[in-house]
């Protein structure tokens, strides 16, 4: 199963790029107010309102298609549902906890890694989820289509696409902070 | 030893604070929680400067504003805000982290035993007592030697018992340490049982600091009595005044109260004149003739206290008696005659 094989990589990695750039980004702009916030929470959702087809066309059309692309073009289109949902996540945290580990010593690095991340972790989880189903999806399906071998395949790619999505939508209403 | 002067949109402070414990008295919005957060770091004042022991924490004006983490304050939240995820060893561990592995798990381990949180250490916060993870709170914030203490509202929504458990690791701290402690407190009671000092606070401003006998017994204004918590308050006018006989006499609204000499005032200046209402003597009215500081007044309401009965009379006074006493007299009903005495050393003017 090429295709499958092909598209579940292609998710993966694109909803790993994402996640590492908007975890850290989603603390940030669930916390911090600095000049400019507002207007990279506007940008990173930009992707949100281009149409694929202008990214696909005008950027990518001279080169030659493979995988890495294809991770990189996902990624961008991942980016901002994980960023809404992981700041999302990251804001429910009680800041109580971030300032006390502030007056204790702790570095904003140290706080991200011991206090946010791990009182987060459902809301980011779910996150991810959506972001990989969402990845699934967009390229997926696409890919599945244009492939001749579609068949068992294409079934067994919807079924995985449907599965994810589940598993996001629950984890997203058990998404909840520690009580 | 610290100093702080801060100002900010509806904060304006200067104080200092020494080892024992200052309260910040004040209502709802006074402004308390906002001092606390400057002096730790955590919110940034538009102007001011705070010093500790010669070091300078924050001066708006050579833009030094150092970070929380590098001001070596303790901070005791309103919530208490133990991570949940950690158990409580591990919570204990978290501000050590710059320490070599023995030397941390050495002084965990003391720390444990000193706070008795033997059986809680390996336990999350949920799982514990709320007093051990008070007692777990307190330690955290101790075990990395801060120079300064602060706490916000210890007493806020706590049971009877927590917040004695509460008051005795705050003594304990007050005896055993020469840490400057400040405390955050909406409740008179705390500033008497804990504090050496107290500042009174409203609406960002410092009404009055001293030690809390001191502000309780001799209130600056009428709006520093009213925050105080104090009740009968009344307008009066200085209708005459012998420094020769020491006497004075003042007319308040229907009734005359004579009393010592007040210094620092003139005949028919407009004063207000407070009274303890369990200073106040009163009995039901037998018809007999009002003597001196004696007037007759309607009984409003009778309200049951922990340990007395609160009376509530015509013209708002009230008078706080014993139970026993109250109900000996007979005619104890609402709208009934009494006859209240205002003793010559019970009331004061403001």
């Amino acid at each position: 199963m090429p295709a499958l094989w092909l598209c579940l990589r292609c998710a993966g990695v694109a909803t790993l790029l994402a996640a590492a750039v908007c975890l850290p980004l989603g603390w940030i702009l669930a916390h911090r107010r600095f000049p400019g916030c507002e207007l990279l929470d506007a940008a990173a959702g930009l992707p949100l309102v281009l149409p694929p087809a202008v990214l696909v066309y005008y950027l990518l059309w001279p080169l030659v298609f493979n995988w890495q692309i294809a991770v990189g073009l996902s990624a961008i289109y991942t980016l901002p549902l994980v960023l809404r949902l992981s700041r999302a996540a990251m804001a429910a945290v009680d800041p109580d906890l971030e300032n006390a580990a502030r007056i204790l010593g702790a570095s904003e690095w140290r706080i991200f890694w011991r206090i946010a991340l791990p009182l987060a972790w459902r809301g980011l989880l779910a996150a991810i989820a959506a972001g990989f189903a969402r990845s699934l999806a967009d390229f997926g399906l696409t890919a599945l289509v244009a492939d001749h071998a579609a068949g068992a395949p294409l079934v067994w790619a919807l079924l995985a696409i449907a599965g994810v999505s589940l598993a996001a939508l629950y984890a997203g209403n058990r998404a909840r902070v520690w009580a | 030893m610290i100093q702080v002067r801060l100002a900010a949109p509806g904060v304006d402070v200067e104080f200092q604070a020494a080892s024992g414990i200052t309260a910040l008295f004040g209502p709802a919005g006074a402004g308390k929680s906002f001092i606390l957060d400057a002096i730790a770091g955590l919110v940034t004042p538009a102007s001011g400067r705070i010093i500790m022991d010669d070091r300078i924490l924050f001066d708006a004006a050579s833009r030094v504003n150092l970070p929380a983490r590098r001001r070596g304050c303790g901070y005791i939240a309103r919530q208490w805000a133990l991570f949940p995820h950690m158990s409580v060893r591990d919570n204990l561990l978290f501000p050590l982290a710059r320490l070599p592995r023995l030397e941390r798990h050495r002084r965990v381990k003391e720390t444990i035993e000193q706070y008795a949180l033997g059986d809680a250490a390996p336990r999350y916060p949920r799982q514990v007592s709320p007093a051990e993870r008070l007692r777990a709170a307190v330690a955290r914030t101790l075990i990395g030697e801060p120079q300064l203490l602060l706490v916000d509202e210890p007493a806020c929504g706590l049971d009877i018992a927590l917040r004695d458990e509460w008051y005795n690791v705050l003594r304990r701290v007050r005896d055993q340490t020469s840490l400057p402690v400040m405390l955050a407190t909406r409740d008179p009671e705390t500033c008497f049982e804990l504090a050496g000092s107290m500042l009174l606070l409203s609406a960002g401003r410092i009404l009055q600091s001293g030690p809390p006998r001191q502000v309780f017994d001799q209130p600056v204004s009428v709006d520093a009595a009213r925050l105080l918590g104090m009740r009968n308050l009344f307008q009066a006018e200085i209708a005459a005044l012998d420094p020769g006989r020491n006497t004075s006499r003042l007319r308040l609204e229907n009734f005359e109260l004579t009393g010592a000499y007040i210094p620092g005032h003139l005949r028919g200046d407009r004063v207000w004149v407070c009274v303890d209402p369990g200073q106040l003597r009163s009995l039901p009215h037998d018809g007999s003739k009002p003597q001196l500081n004696q007037v007759v007044v309607r009984l409003e309401r009778a309200s049951q206290l922990t340990r007395a009965v609160r009376l509530e009379f015509a013209g708002g006074i009230i008078a706080e008696i014993p139970r026993h006493e109250f109900e000996r007299s007979k005619d104890n009903d609402d709208n009934k005659e009494w006859l209240v005495e205002f003793p010559a050393a019970a009331w004061r003017v403001l």
